[in-house]
């Protein structure tokens, strides 16, 4: 099961070769006491002692990465894996596209790329200590499980990073690799680097929007690192995608679960009141989108960037699936954007490299309105008159652009005094939370679910429903 | 792009500016501290085709800044200590504005680096001559010019929040340098470790939190949470020390009132200067009115009678009105008439008056220099004398008929690059020293424009000293005083010759050679920062590898990546 050069007795399992590089093993083994003593403070709390039915790495052949067994969160195997791939890697993007590959990173790109790796690396541990609370009004040992499957693996991601810091960046990148254990989110002294990472995420309904919606932005952004011309990064991140996948599962599935229970619930209710049944209304799932999706869309950064035109045209980050694209220099070509000029919405054409973020948002955007259509065919099976949608990318943006102006969800510019006034229908509030807390109970017995949410259609690795994927005992 | 800053087919700029009509700085006073926001309205460039992103500059923000550190030490004279912050929630200050930069003429980045580095030395000057102390409270990122800015300040506080770094990312991004002291301020001022200037200079994303204090970048860090509180405890802290030797007089300010030029096609008139201009000889013409009478004897009152005469407005004041038109007048003839080579200044006396009451008003603003509006009158003669010396015309000062430079007015023949004057037996035209020329007014270099005139010639610099009596031609060119002295049968056609003649040179050669001769002796580090931006900066930002058309800052912002010439010049 496991190829020759994984090696998985150390502390540390890994394909690279740990055990003859001293340097690097013993850079990881200094950040791996401190790593886990974030994880008991910032991890999931009180379930330390719980073992949890989770899919661990031990390999990286296809298929070989899914080892399931319980385990206990703090023994859990951070490992370190690289995509195996055989190919003599290429610069997939940009000027140099077509040229070797660099194994090491080139001293011209030594920033760009180490600002690439931290801003990433940076979410992976800001996800986990914004969902810690969670596990303790989980709907179902089926969805705490998926909880913390999530946690682990972001986990797992942060180590991915920081490998990649240790091994390529000196001094500063474990200066950087112990920032990242430091920073917090939320935390208005030492917040996390990016704005979606610092949202409060109190309930299961935030929960399953940020795995839907800012996890896919995860996914994007490691797409298009893992067309990086550093190839060590490409690699990392091709292998970190398979796992994200499942992050977008649960997010995807949890709402889908939660609108197919809306739907029943709206059926039983005699005059269609959701809330009444205890169950979550569809004017608040869809202020979960619209929160959700607009903060991620920031993610993606500025519509018009010389940050994105430069790490593409250096070859350090390429688009979504690049193999895809005959012309990987795109030196010429426009892309229009809508701007804002003089109070009213304008197209402009700014050069195709400028636009990066936008191509990328563009293929995020796609994937998520394909994710509405499910839901809305979920909602037509269960015979809801009900249509959930997304909001213009415009709409509720914190960067770019679009940031200092208001726009109503359908994207048309609107003052600030009537965003103000309608920011309550749009978007969630402080006082959605003590609705969902207040139906959020804990429901810990194999099998069963809150009456908030519909059941899955199966269960994990071919085990039934009421597995119990947590033993609470 | 657009182009930018093409000053002569566009509507010229305008360097004045009062409180009521700032666009980008947001200005709070709480007794002995003020607080100075940044917050730039990206919808307000002074020109067309660039957006003011994330607090960053152009001429338009710097005019207003500069109009505020001027007004703060007259109209707010109960300021000791000013922080300088940012109304920006994430960034303190980006720096000159990239696209502007990348946009505009060469000329027209030279005059925008030249003025917003007048402006930081203004920030040092008050600090060290107003007791008005800067801080700078960086509550976000700090890049490029937004870090120089804080380095104008005397301690610079950074905010701790993980992301927030002081950077100067000119060479590694934009192939140029910083261009208002960053380099001169950072190993001169901050004494900051060569080695490290080195490292921080060539590293874009700059350096942040604990590393930043260690190398001397920034004096403190606070958290986010705490920053304002701590740096308000901080300019709480400064005010006794601010305070110390602070000068007397009732601290109450006065009002700087509009300068109302009437402006012509070809002239601009004002009170006390008037400079004219011709396009087609390129030469100008600015002219100073000496104080009459009455403005002599309001000096003669001292320095409260010389502040309650401006309250209600500084109109009444000569010495601060006709330095306040002349300030205005250099900054138009630099930025508005760029085809205008040579400038011919003439002093002449206000009716019914001669070199005596010039004389008579610098005795007394001397006597009344320890009020602090005098005090302040006198700090902005200086800064205005230094404005002359830094503006890259040629100047001929001419006195012929009719003109009368005496002391104060007399630094602007010594500032000159030549000092042209009639020798005419029946009718002598005379020069007279003060003792506002022996140290009030100084140069960059620190030294006086004396001094620095008869720097191989000690004892001749020696018999000057305490010398008030009128000079004519012969005494005044006896005194190394004079260039050329010529009769009245040789003074058109000599004059105008040496005008032809100066206006057939290159403007280049002339300004690079001009700003050579203009300061010999010793070295500060003001002297040293505008030094090297006409040297260095000035010259990478002709050089293909900054603007050619595959140069860094050309291609900053474009899809193309920058390809420079390796050979080392």
């Amino acid at each position: 099961m496991t190829t020759p050069n994984v090696d998985l007795d150390g502390k540390i399992p890994n394909n690279v070769g740990l055990s003859d590089d001293p340097k690097l093993r013993r850079a990881l083994e200094t950040w791996l006491p401190q790593y886990l003593e974030w994880w008991n403070d910032m991890g999931p709390t009180d379930f330390a002692d719980k073992p949890v039915f989770l899919r661990t790495a031990v390999s990286v052949e296809p298929g070989g990465w899914a080892h399931y067994e319980h385990v206990k969160m703090p023994d859990y195997r951070w490992g370190i894996f690289l995509d195996p791939s055989p190919e003599a890697a290429h610069i997939k993007c940009g000027d140099d596209a077509g040229k070797p590959a660099w194994s090491d990173v080139p001293g011209e790109h030594r920033n760009s790329l180490r600002r690439i790796i931290v801003t990433q690396a940076d979410t992976e541990p800001a996800s986990v200590e914004q969902q810690r609370m969670l596990g303790h009004i989980a709907p179902s040992l089926y969805d705490l499980r998926n909880l913390f499957q999530v946690n682990v693996e972001e986990g797992r991601h942060l180590w991915a990073m920081v490998y990649l810091l240790h091994k390529f960046f000196g001094r500063d990148g474990r200066d950087e690799a112990d920032e990242l254990l430091v920073r917090r989110s939320g935390n208005p002294d030492k917040p996390r680097i990016l704005g979606a990472f610092n949202q409060p995420c109190d309930h299961w309904l935030s929960f399953f929007a940020f795995t839907m919606f800012t996890d896919r932005d995860g996914k994007y952004q490691l797409a298009a690192l893992s067309e990086s011309g550093f190839d060590p990064l490409a690699r990392t991140t091709q292998f970190m995608l398979t796992e994200e996948a499942h992050h977008l599962f649960v997010g995807e599935t949890g709402l889908d679960r939660i609108i197919k229970r809306s739907a029943e619930l709206q059926k039983l209710d005699k005059n269609g009141d959701v809330r009444a049944q205890g169950g979550i209304d569809f004017d608040l799932i869809q202020r979960t989108i619209n929160y959700w999706y607009t903060y991620s869309l920031d993610l993606f950064g500025g519509e018009i960037s010389s940050n994105a035109s430069t790490f593409f045209a250096t070859g350090l980050k390429g688009r979504y699936r690049e193999d895809q694209y005959t012309d990987h220099r795109a030196i010429d070509g426009s892309y229009r954007i809508p701007v804002v000029e003089g109070g009213k919405l304008i197209e402009q054409d700014v050069p195709v490299r400028n636009a990066m973020n936008e191509v990328l948002r563009d293929a995020y955007v796609a994937d998520c309105e394909r994710a509405l259509r499910k839901w809305n065919k979920t909602l037509e099976a269960a015979g809801s008159p009900t249509r959930l949608s997304l909001p213009s990318r415009r709409f509720h943006r914190h960067q770019g652009i679009y940031a200092d102006y208001r726009f109503d969800p359908q994207g048309n510019l609107i003052s600030h005094e009537a965003y103000e006034a309608n920011k309550h229908k749009w978007v969630l509030v402080p006082e959605d939370n003590a609705y969902l807390l207040s139906i959020m109970k804990p429901c810990y017995e194999p099998g069963k679910f809150a009456n908030w949410i519909a059941a899955p259609n199966k269960g994990i690795e071919g085990q039934p429903i009421d597995f119990e994927y947590v033993r609470m005992d | 792009m657009h182009d930018v800053a093409k000053g002569a087919v566009l509507a010229p700029v305008e360097f004045e500016v009062e409180p009521t009509r700032y666009r980008h700085w947001k200005v709070s006073y709480d007794g002995a501290i003020a607080r100075v926001a940044m917050d730039v309205d990206p919808a307000a460039p002074l020109r067309d085709g660039y957006e003011l992103k994330l607090n960053s500059y152009d001429l338009g923000v710097d005019v207003e800044l500069a109009d505020i550190v001027r007004r703060m030490r007259f109209e707010h004279p109960e300021v000791r200590v000013v922080v300088l912050t940012s109304g920006n929630d994430r960034v303190f200050c980006a720096g000159a504005n990239i696209h502007m930069l990348g946009s505009s003429t060469h000329a027209w980045k030279v005059n925008f680096c030249k003025f917003t580095n007048e402006t930081r030395c203004e920030i040092e000057d008050a600090t060290a001559s107003s007791h008005q102390v800067w801080i700078a409270a960086c509550n976000g990122t700090t890049a490029g010019g937004g870090y120089e800015l804080a380095m104008a300040c005397q301690e610079i506080y950074l905010q701790d929040d993980g992301n927030s770094a002081v950077s100067l990312p000119e060479v590694p991004l934009l192939g140029v340098l910083p261009g208002t002291g960053g380099l001169t301020r950072l190993v001169d001022k901050r004494k900051v470790r060569r080695d490290r200037a080195d490292v921080f200079s060539t590293t874009a994303e700059g350096i942040r939190g604990k590393k930043a204090v260690q190398w001397g970048l920034v004096d403190a860090i606070f958290p986010r949470s705490k920053f304002d509180e701590k740096v308000l405890e901080r300019a709480k802290g400064l005010i006794a020390s601010a305070s110390a030797g602070l000068p007397p007089g009732e601290r109450k300010g006065v009002v700087l009132s509009p300068l109302a030029p009437e402006v012509g096609p070809t002239s601009r008139r004002y009170r006390h200067v008037s400079l004219e201009w011709d396009e087609t000889t390129r030469v100008a013409r600015l002219t100073m009115t000496g104080p009459s009478a009455a403005d002599v004897a309001l000096v003669e009152r001292g320095g409260e009678a010389m502040r309650q005469a401006c309250v209600d407005g500084s109109a009444a004041l000569w010495s601060l009105q006709a330095w306040r038109e002349l300030d205005d007048a250099l900054l138009h003839l630099r930025v508005n008439h760029m085809q205008v080579g040579l400038v011919i200044v003439r002093a002449v006396p206000a009716q019914g008056c001669d070199l005596q009451q010039v004389l008579a008003h610098d005795a007394a603003l001397a006597k009344a220099r320890d009020h602090w509006f005098a005090r302040e009158v006198l700090l902005h003669t200086g800064r205005v004398l230094r404005r002359l010396d830094n503006t890259s015309r040629s100047f001929f000062a001419f006195g012929d008929q009719g003109t009368a430079f005496g002391g104060c007015m007399l630094e602007l023949a010594l500032a000159a690059d030549r000092f042209y004057m009639l020798d005419d037996a029946d009718a002598p035209v005379k020069v007279a020293l003060s003792e506002l020329e022996e140290g009030a007014l100084p140069m960059h270099n620190g030294r006086t424009r004396l001094q620095t005139r008869l720097i191989g010639a000690p004892a001749q610099l020696e018999t000057l000293v305490g010398r008030r009596d009128p000079l004519d031609a012969e005494a005044a060119d006896d005194a190394g005083l004079v260039t050329v002295r010529l009769d009245p049968i040789d003074w058109d056609d000599d004059t105008r010759i040496a005008m032809e003649e100066r206006a057939s040179l290159s403007p280049d050669a002339l300004t690079g050679m001009e700003q050579n001769l203009r300061f010999p002796g010793p070295e500060t580090p003001d002297s040293k920062i505008y030094a090297r931006l006409s040297a260095w900066q000035n010259w990478i930002f002709i050089r293909p590898n900054a603007t050619g058309p595959a140069g860094a800052l050309t291609l900053y912002g474009r899809p193309e990546r920058p390809q420079f010439d390796w050979q080392r010049v």
